[in-house]
């Protein structure tokens, strides 16, 4: 098997409901916002008509996509061609316990209001479309110490903060 | 299960987010957007300075907006400012918000630089973590520029936290993979490598995917990393699940970072080191163990990873292809697989037998499983396993099987999804002209394909089918028959009336004894499809007529009826018009000897590779490497110009000929050596006379029925049609630099300038001359015409025109012009300039 130098490993990550509603898109390659648009497009479009009991991943243009039903959402997952799908599918698996493990029993509602928490602990996970670091007590005491902190700063702003 | 924020309880946000979901229509989803975009510009505009709670939650709900799909064009500024407070959330969310909404504004990137710059120096870890995040999402290159030469440094420093390598290590991988020539090699790539043996699993983690990187494209740099990556695996591999803690996964332990060590070894050759090469086999026939005891869990978790890793050494082990023991197991492994109760795992394996399938050691270990493969192709559910299994198929596929294979895939193509059927064909025609044993079965099996697929059967097979049909006789009245027999069917594709209305054309004759095929029930049959016909198919059919006319004079009168009908003569097409015109005309002047001189037999065509492959490389994408690829390479590769060339290395070969000769290239060899008519066996040698000689040489193009197929490997040159760009008479001696005799079948192509003024003087695979010249009593022209005939440019081409003493004296004057060069496989008809030396000389 060839490996060549090219882009990430892993090309974008998005996250969408049974409708097609967009809940969480990470890029890891620079896009312009309509090549991104039409990307989701397309996702959507193929992971939603895939039968149930078909296997999890597909081919599209010179990437695969490697995708699983959490739920409500689907979790779709684009890498590269020479890259190991099952490893991938378990990278989907991971986030989605780092993510249970911050907001106890997580469902799609934690991802819509805490968004950019959804993002913090993506990042603590992959960067730059690789994979940082696969301990679940380590990613889990990067986002609870950032928590503190942000806990110790609102102590003073709490009465403010009722109206927006 | 909080429905609401946790953790900072920006309320605020969490009310407009509520808002939104409860807007009923689109209308009343952009109403509330636009009211709350007012109210934070009028909030950022306004006289009352923003606290940093305030800035970062209306940061945030931008952040949010955009996320939905609105366009933003505001909120930059703040979000910059937000870097700078000492507030780890709010930072956090302004490099959220400048990662996801890139500004490509120089100040702001001057800004955003600064704040980084700052971050980085603060020795404050997480700091120091969100600004290595933002370089690594953003990556643009002026971070790049400003941060490429900071970032090793920090990565190797020995003050540097565990937390902070592992980021600076991913960070330094995305700068040097968008601006490689920014991120210098130094006194830290040794020390990159190192981090192999650190204790922190996640430091290995991110340091293996930047060494793997760098390796790919600094290998000898990097290449001590083998032996340690060996070590490492060996140690992951064999080590209890209790040993490794929380990087255990699943009772597995360790698997990303298994994978990403098997990867990294898929940089280099197996390692040279005896003592190395076996901890790694050991290592590699442990996981293939693992895999047949029994699971440590029920848990699907746990076979992916414990699959990945062993697919991850099976690809090891096949980029290896050099342990035939691992190799047979890897395969009996797969072989499991493709009976297993889950589709993935029956798709990877399917996956994986396609590159085992190419190595000679496992090839016959493959083809055993293809019943199952069969099987595969009709009962699965999912489409992209029936498209692994027939891409499979297409791998396994050898002279022991390849009847069987044809068949199946025939089949499968009744049926197939619409997007695959192209590539389907494509290689059922690569297939049954590859393994041909009997010629008539490939008749046979291109007509199933046009009627079965026949929109999807493209120009080149078809041409195939008729190149293949005229070069060899003894097909050529099976052929008739069966596309007699075929056209007779009721409703027929246009692709099986275009083959036999040439191929009766041609050969009608060889069953026109039979009354059932008689002349006139064929013209019958193929005027009955005539007008149901596009028009290029008409052209052709018509050309048939006139040969029909030709071999059966009883026919004429009917068919010159047919071409002097209105509808032919006075076609609105053009090219229609003038054919029935012309051959009514002919049909009606020549005399039966010259018409059958014009109508004669096609001769046969001259050796070409198949385009067919071509075609097939070109569909599958320019960045994969396909199963054919590696098929034919690694089957093929005695016969590809002596040496195993891949098929898109050729080109390049082509043109780079000129500065480094192949090894089987002895110019003075070849030319004392035996003659011309040899020479043509190697295609490399070819190569060479081209680039040796200005002079002519036989046509290299030699017919040859034998070999018909025989340069099947040979891609990037097409079998388009010849260029003729003008024929040429010339009187004067060849322009040989060598005074080597001719050879004498150089003579032969001489002497038909005798009669002619102009053309083709040399032809080969690569390149065309032809000459046109022009008399006026004393004064003579001669021009020389280079036509390129591969795909890609010629390089450092030059012409030089040297004669004999004698002729000395009367060339008056030679003119060197530039000339455009034609490649007519380019879009743009004229390539590199040449020289083209147009002597004018006297008589």
């Amino acid at each position: 098997m060839l490996l060549t130098f090219t882009d990430c490993k892993i090309r974008f990550l998005l996250l969408f409901s049974r409708q097609g509603k967009l809940r969480l898109q990470k890029w890891f390659t620079p896009m312009t916002e309509r090549e991104k648009k039409k990307i989701t497009r397309d996702m959507t479009t193929m992971v939603l008509s895939r039968q149930p009991r078909s296997c999890n991943f597909l081919h599209w243009k010179d990437l695969k996509i490697i995708y699983k039903r959490y739920a409500s959402l689907y979790f779709c997952l684009a890498i590269e061609n020479g890259e190991n799908e099952l490893i991938a599918l378990e990278v989907i698996h991971r986030y989605v316990e780092l993510l249970d493990k911050y907001f106890g029993n997580v469902c799609e509602l934690d991802i819509i209001f805490n968004f950019e928490k959804a993002y913090f602990i993506l990042d603590e996970f992959l960067m730059g479309g690789e994979i940082q670091e696969t301990s679940k007590q380590m990613v889990n005491r990067s986002i609870e110490a950032s928590d503190m902190l942000q806990e110790g700063d609102n102590s003073e702003w709490f009465e403010l903060e009722l109206f927006g | 299960m909080p429905a609401v924020s946790k953790g900072d309880g920006m309320r605020g946000l969490a009310v407009f987010i509520s808002d939104i979901r409860n807007c009923k229509s689109k209308e009343a989803e952009i109403k509330r957007i636009n009211k709350e975009l007012a109210n934070i510009r009028s909030k950022f505009k306004g006289d009352k300075a923003l606290d940093g709670y305030s800035k970062k939650k209306y940061v945030c709900k931008l952040l949010f907006i955009f996320l939905l799909g609105h366009d933003i064009d505001f909120g930059h500024m703040e979000a910059v400012n937000l870097l700078s407070s000492n507030k780890y959330t709010e930072k956090q969310i302004g490099y959220l918000f400048i990662s996801v909404l890139v500004n490509s504004n120089s100040e702001l990137i001057r800004l955003i630089n600064n704040a980084i710059k700052n971050d980085l120096s603060s020795r404050n870890p997480t700091f120091m973590c969100l600004a290595l995040h933002c370089i690594a999402n953003v990556g643009s290159r002026e971070m790049a520029e400003a941060f490429a030469s900071e970032i090793p440094r920090i990565l190797v420093a020995g003050d540097t936290m565990d937390s902070v390598k592992q980021s600076a290590a991913l960070c330094l991988l995305r700068l040097y993979k968008t601006s490689p020539d920014l991120v210098l090699m130094g006194e830290w790539t040794s020390r990159v490598v190192h981090l192999l043996n650190d204790q922190h699993m996640g430091v290995v983690t991110a340091a293996i995917s930047l060494i793997t990187c760098l390796s790919q494209k600094n290998p000898d740099e990097f290449k001590t990393c083998v032996s340690l990556a060996v070590s490492r695996l060996s140690r992951i591999v064999s080590s209890a699940s209790t040993d490794l803690q929380d990087y255990t996964y699943y009772f597995v332990p360790a698997p990303w970072l298994s994978c990403k060590l098997l990867r990294l070894l898929q940089c280099y050759p197996p390692p040279e080191d005896g003592a190395v090469k076996g901890r790694l086999v050991e290592c590699l026939e442990t996981i293939l163990n693992k895999a047949q005891e029994p699971p440590k869990s029920k848990k699907v978790q746990h076979s992916n990873a414990k699959n990945a890793i062993l697919f991850e050494a099976i690809s090891l082990i096949i980029h290896y292809d050099s342990e035939p023991n691992l190799l047979v197991r890897a395969c009996n492994q797969l072989g499991q697989f493709l009976q297993h109760r889950e589709t993935n795992l029956r798709y990877l394996a399917l996956e994986s037998m396609c590159t085992l399938a190419s190595s000679e050691f496992s090839h016959e270990a493959v083809k055993t499983h293809i019943e199952t493969v069969i099987n595969a192709l009709k009962t699965e559910r999912d489409v992209s396993v029936r498209q692994r299994a027939a891409d499979l198929l297409y791998a396994m596929c050898d002279r022991s099987n390849a009847k069987q294979i044809v068949a199946e895939m025939l089949s499968y193509l009744e049926t197939a999804d619409y997007s695959i059927r192209e590539e389907m064909v494509l290689k059922v025609a690569i297939l049954a002209e590859k393994y041909a044993v009997d010629y008539s079965w490939y008749v046979d099996t291109i007509l199933n394909l046009i009627r079965i697929a026949g929109d999807y059967v493209s120009e080149e097979v078809w041409y195939r089918v008729i190149q293949i049909v005229i070069n060899r006789d003894d097909v050529q009245g099976y052929a008739a028959k069966t596309v007699f027999e075929a056209l007779q069917a009721p409703a027929c594709h246009e692709n099986m009336v275009k083959v036999g209305g040439y191929i009766l054309g041609e050969f009608g004759n060889l069953i026109a004894g039979d009354p059932r095929s008689s002349p006139l029930v064929q013209f019958n049959l193929l005027h009955s499809k005539f007008h149901l016909c596009s028009v290029p198919t008409r052209a052709l059919l018509l050309s048939a007529y006139i040969k029909f006319i030709n071999l059966f004079p009883e026919t004429k009168a009917t068919i010159q009826e047919v071409l002097r009908c209105d509808s032919q003569i006075r076609n609105s097409d053009v090219e229609l018009q003038q054919r029935a015109v012309e051959y009514l005309k002919l049909s009606s002047i020549a005399s039966t000897d010259v018409l059958a001189t014009v109508l004669e037999e096609m001769p046969p065509f001259p050796e070409r590779e198949s385009s067919i492959l071509a075609k097939l490389k070109k569909k599958k994408g320019p960045g994969t490497v396909s199963v054919t690829d590696l098929e034919d390479s690694k089957r093929e590769g005695g016969e590809l110009n002596g040496g195993g060339e891949r098929g898109p290395d050729t080109a390049a070969m082509a043109s780079s000929n000129a500065s480094t000769p192949s090894p089987s290239a002895d110019l003075l060899g070849i030319r004392s050596a035996a003659p011309v008519g040899a020479a043509p066996a190697s295609a490399g040698s070819l190569l060479v006379d081209v680039f040796s000689e200005a002079g002519p040489a036989a046509p290299s193009a030699a017919v040859n029925e034998d070999g018909f197929l025989r340069d099947l490997e040979q891609p990037t040159e097409t079998c388009d049609s010849l260029l003729v760009e003008g024929s040429g008479d010339s009187d004067s001696a060849p322009p040989s630099e060598d005074p080597a005799p001719p050879l004498p079948e150089a003579d032969e192509l001489l002497n038909k300038f005798v009669c002619k003024n102009n053309g083709v003087l040399f032809e080969n695979q690569l390149l065309q001359i032809g000459i046109k010249s022009e008399y006026r009593q004393n004064l003579g022209r001669m021009y020389l015409f280079y036509g390129n005939k591969t795909s890609v440019q010629f390089a450092s081409f030059t012409t030089t025109v040297s004669y004999p003493g004698e002729l000395q004296s009367h060339i008056l004057f030679v003119q060197s012009c530039s000339c455009m060069f034609r490649n007519q496989y380019t879009s743009d008809n004229w390539d590199t300039a040449c020289y083209s030396t147009s002597p004018i000389f006297a008589h």
